[in-house]
C-alpha cells in the first residue's frame, strides 16, 4: 500500500500545482438561477431562455441549476453548492421555506447577494435577506383583474376554484372580489378536478343565478370546461369571461372571442428582471426599491399572435 | 487471515494454500477500480475547476455531504448485491421514513424519539419482508422490490394527503428540539476545530447578518459521520466475521452455500432489512436537517446508490465487491456530480458524463478480474 500513497501525494502535488495554473472564469459577474423544477417540466423552459438572453444582454455569465426529480432537499444543496462556487449573485425560488431558508440565508451571510422569484412571497424574501422578490402575488393578480372586469360592466361573477385546498391559489378569487368591489360570498364555488364535474357544476351554478354576468377561473383545468360549460348553455361570447394561466384551449378561446382574457405571470420577466436588476446594482449600485410583480399580464385577442409564436419560448 | 491458517492435511506445500504475490494480491481487489477512479476525479477537477471555489472550505463540505448521502445508501446495496440481491425500493423508502417521522412526530404529536424508533421498526419490516418474498417464492428480487417501489411511493403520498392533505409536513425542527436520539442525526461535531480553522484563515467567516465572524462551516454534520461509521462498520462485517463469509457465499453460488450449511435464507433476507436500515437512517439525517418531510423525497435514490456501488467494483451476479470500494464509488458519484457545476459544465450533460464512468468502471473491473484471475 506504500506505493498507493506515494502515488498519492505525487497526484495531490501536481493538482495543487495545476490549479494554480488554470484561470477558469471570464471577467464580468456571475449569477446562478436555482429552480425548484424537475427536468420534465417544460414551463422553465421560458426561465432558462430569458436567463440566457438576460445574460448576453447585460455581457454577464449565467448558469441554469435545478434538482433533476424536483426533490427540494437536492435543491438546498444546490445553493449551497452555487454560495460556494463564489457568484455574484443566486436567483432562486422559495418553494419551502423550511428547507431552503437556512441554505439562502447562509448565502447571503456569506456575501451574495439573492433575489427570490416565482415561489415564495415578499415577506419571506424579505426574511431570507433577500435583495427583492420578483413574481405575482396572487391576491393582486386578481384585484388588478377585478378592476379590469369592473371597468368593463361586471357586477355578479362566478369564480371557478379547482385547487380549493391551495389557499394561495383562493387569493385570486378573494383579490377578484375586491377589485370588482363586491363581496366574494358565495361566488366561488369549489370544482373538484374532474372536467365532467367542473362543467356540471359551472352550468348548475349558471342556471341558479343568472344574474352572474362574469366567470374568472383559476387555471387550464377550470377553464377548459367552464368554456364546454358556456358552450352547452349557449352562452359562449356573451358573458365576460377570464382566466389565469394559459394554455391551447384557452388560446383559442381568446382567439374565438370565448375568452376576454388570460392572466400570464411572465416567466420571463421573473428570470429576465433579476439578471438586469442585480448587475446594474453591482456596476452602479442602483436598487429598485420594492419588489416587481411579473404579473399579472393581460393577453387577448390583439396581442394573441405574438403568444402563440413565442409560446414555450419566451411567452 | 491467512496467519492463523492451520497447516492443511497437505503440508505446507499444499497447493490449496498457495502463496499469491503482494501485487497480484492488490490487483484482485474490488476497490482497485475505486482507487483509480478517485485519483482519476481529483486530477481532473483539480485541473479544470481548482480555482471555482470547489476546494475551498464550502466546496468541499458540499460535495462531502452530497457523496455521504450516497454512501449511506451504498454500503445497504453493496451488502445486499454481494448477498446477490437487489433493492429498488431504497429511494421510495427515504420518502416514506422520512413522511413516517413527520406523521408520528409531528402530526400525531408522539415524542421524537419514539416516532423514530417506530420508523425503523416498520422500515426494517418492511425489509424483512421483501426478503422474505424473494427467498420464499424465487422470484427476482428486481421485481419484488420494484413492485415495493410503487407501494411504498403510494402510502407515502396518500397517508399525509388523507390525514393532513398536504405531502410535505415541516414544523420538525421545534418538534425535535432538545431531543436526545433526533440529536444523533442533525448535530453539528467538533464546532471549535472549524472556529480555529476560521482563525487561521483556512475557513471563510460570514461577511454580515447575525452569524457574522462565525466561520462558514459551524462543524462537522452528523450525515458524514453516520456515513463514515455505516462505512466502517459494513467493510468490517464484511471482511473480518464469519457473517461476512456467509454473504459472499450466499451471493456466489447459494446451493453449494447451503451444502456446507450457511443459512443463506436468513443472511438474505438481513441484508434486505439492511438496505431498509441505511435508507431510514439517510431520511433521518435528512429530515432533522431541513425540518420537513415530503413525499417526493429519495426519487431515483435507489439508482444512485447501484451505480455508486458498480463504480465501486461489486459484481452485478453477486458473491463479489466490498464496502470500501462502494464508499469510493459514492465519492466518486459525489465529486463527478458536484464538481462539473464548479467546472461550469451544463448540468444536463452530468449524465452523459455519469453513464460514461459506469460504463467505463464497470468495463475496467471486468477486464481487470479476467487477466488477473484467468476466468473465462
Amino acid at each position: 500500500m506504500n506505493a498507493f500513497f506515494k502515488t498519492m501525494a505525487v497526484t495531490a502535488v501536481s493538482a495543487v500545482a495545476l490549479m494554480g495554473a488554470t484561470a477558469v472564469h471570464a471577467e464580468g459577474e456571475r449569477y446562478v438561477l436555482v429552480s425548484h423544477a424537475p427536468d420534465s417540466d417544460s414551463w422553465w423552459n421560458t426561465i432558462r431562455n430569458a436567463l440566457a438572453l438576460a445574460g448576453e444582454q447585460m455581457d454577464v455569465e449565467v448558469e441554469y441549476r435545478n434538482p433533476p426529480t424536483g426533490d427540494i432537499a437536492d435543491m438546498a444543496r444546490l445553493i449551497e453548492q452555487a454560495a460556494a462556487s463564489g457568484p455574484d449573485g443566486i436567483i432562486t425560488t422559495l418553494a419551502d421555506p423550511t428547507v431552503l431558508s437556512d441554505s439562502i440565508q447562509a448565502a447571503v451571510d456569506a456575501g451574495v447577494d439573492v433575489i427570490i422569484m416565482n415561489s415564495g412571497t415578499p415577506e419571506q424574501a424579505r426574511e431570507v435577506g433577500a435583495l427583492m422578490y420578483v413574481g405575482q402575488p396572487e391576491y393582486d393578480a386578481g384585484f388588478a383583474a377585478g378592476q379590469r372586469a369592473s371597468g368593463d360592466g361586471v357586477t355578479n361573477f362566478l369564480c371557478v376554484n379547482h385547487v380549493i385546498s391551495n389557499p394561495v391559489v383562493a387569493e385570486r378569487c378573494q383579490g377578484f372580489a375586491d377589485g370588482l368591489g363586491v363581496e366574494l360570498g358565495e361566488s366561488m364555488i369549489d370544482a373538484g378536478q374532474d372536467p365532467q364535474e367542473i362543467q356540471n357544476r359551472v352550468m348548475a351554478y349558471l342556471n341558479a343565478n343568472p344574474e352572474t354576468d362574469g366567470i374568472l377561473a383559476l387555471g387550464p383545468t377550470s377553464a377548459d370546461p367552464t368554456i364546454l360549460a358556456l358552450e352547452e348553455l349557449g352562452l359562449a361570447g356573451d358573458i365576460y369571461f377570464g382566466t389565469f394561466d394559459l394554455g391551447e384551449n384557452i388560446v383559442s378561446a381568446i382567439r374565438d372571442g370565448v375568452i376576454n382574457w388570460g392572466i400570464d405571470q411572465q416567466p420571463f420577466l421573473q428570470a429576465y428582471l433579476p439578471v438586469v436588476v442585480m448587475t446594474n446594482y453591482h456596476r452602479y449600485g442602483v436598487l429598485p426599491g420594492n419588489n416587481i410583480n411579473s404579473g399579472p399580464g393581460f393577453i387577448t385577442a390583439d396581442g394573441l399572435e405574438l403568444v402563440e409564436a413565442l409560446a414555450g419560448e419566451y411567452r | 487471515m491467512s496467519e492463523t491458517q492451520p497447516l492443511a492435511a497437505g503440508g505446507p506445500d499444499d497447493e490449496r494454500i498457495k502463496e499469491q504475490g503482494g501485487f497480484r494480491k492488490w490487483l484482485i481487489r474490488p476497490e482497485l477500480g475505486g482507487i483509480v477512479g478517485v485519483i482519476a476525479v481529483f486530477v481532473f477537477f483539480g485541473i479544470l475547476a481548482g480555482d471555482s471555489g470547489m476546494f475551498n472550505a464550502q466546496g468541499i463540505m458540499n460535495w462531502s455531504q452530497i457523496s455521504a448521502q450516497f454512501m449511506i445508501i451504498a454500503v445497504g446495496a453493496c451488502m445486499l448485491m454481494v448477498a446477490g440481491e437487489f433493492d429498488l425500493s431504497v429511494g421510495s423508502m427515504i420518502g416514506f421514513a422520512g413522511i413516517s417521522i413527520a406523521m408520528f412526530g409531528v402530526v400525531w404529536g408522539l415524542p421524537m424519539w419514539l416516532a423514530i424508533v417506530i420508523t425503523f421498526a416498520i422500515c426494517l419490516t418492511i425489509g424483512a419482508i421483501n426478503g422474505i418474498i424473494v427467498v420464499r417464492t424465487g422470484l427476482p428480487s428486481f421485481i419484488v422490490t420494484l413492485a415495493f417501489l410503487f407501494i411504498l411511493r403510494g402510502f407515502t403520498i396518500f397517508v399525509p394527503q388523507t390525514v393532513e392533505s398536504r405531502t410535505i409536513i415541516g414544523g420538525i425542527e421545534e418538534a425535535a428540539e432538545g431531543d436526545w436520539l433526533a440529536a444523533l442525526f442533525n448535530t453539528d461535531l467538533a464546532g471549535w476545530f472549524f472556529v480555529w480553522l476560521a482563525d487561521i484563515g483556512l475557513v471563510d467567516t460570514f461577511t454580515r447578518g447575525t452569524r457574522e465572524g462565525e466561520p462558514v462551516i459551524s462543524g462537522l454534520p452528523m450525515l458524514i459521520v453516520w456515513a463514515i461509521v455505516l462505512v466502517i462498520a459494513g467493510h468490517i462485517i464484511l471482511t473480518r466475521t464469519k457473517y461476512g463469509n456467509w454473504i459472499f457465499a450466499a451471493g456466489g453460488d447459494a446451493q453449494a452455500a447451503r451444502y456446507v450449511g450457511v443459512p443463506v435464507d436468513r443472511v438474505k433476507i438481513s441484508m434486505f432489512m439492511t438496505t431498509a436500515f441505511c435508507a431510514t437512517v439517510f431520511a433521518c439525517v435528512q429530515v432533522f436537517e431541513f425540518g420537513s418531510a415530503a413525499a417526493d423525497r429519495g426519487i431515483l435514490k435507489e439508482f444512485e446508490a447501484i451505480i455508486a456501488v458498480v463504480i465501486g467494483g461489486a459484481l452485478l451476479t453477486g458473491g463479489y465487491g466490498s464496502v470500501m470500494g462502494a464508499a469510493l464509488g459514492a465519492l466518486i458519484f459525489g465529486v463527478v456530480q458536484q464538481g462539473l457545476f464548479f467546472a461550469d459544465v451544463e448540468s444536463s450533460l452530468f449524465r452523459v458524463f455519469l453513464g460514461i464512468i459506469l460504463l467505463f468502471a464497470v468495463v475496467l473491473n471486468t477486464y481487470i478480474r479476467r487477466i488477473i484471475t484467468g476466468e473465462r
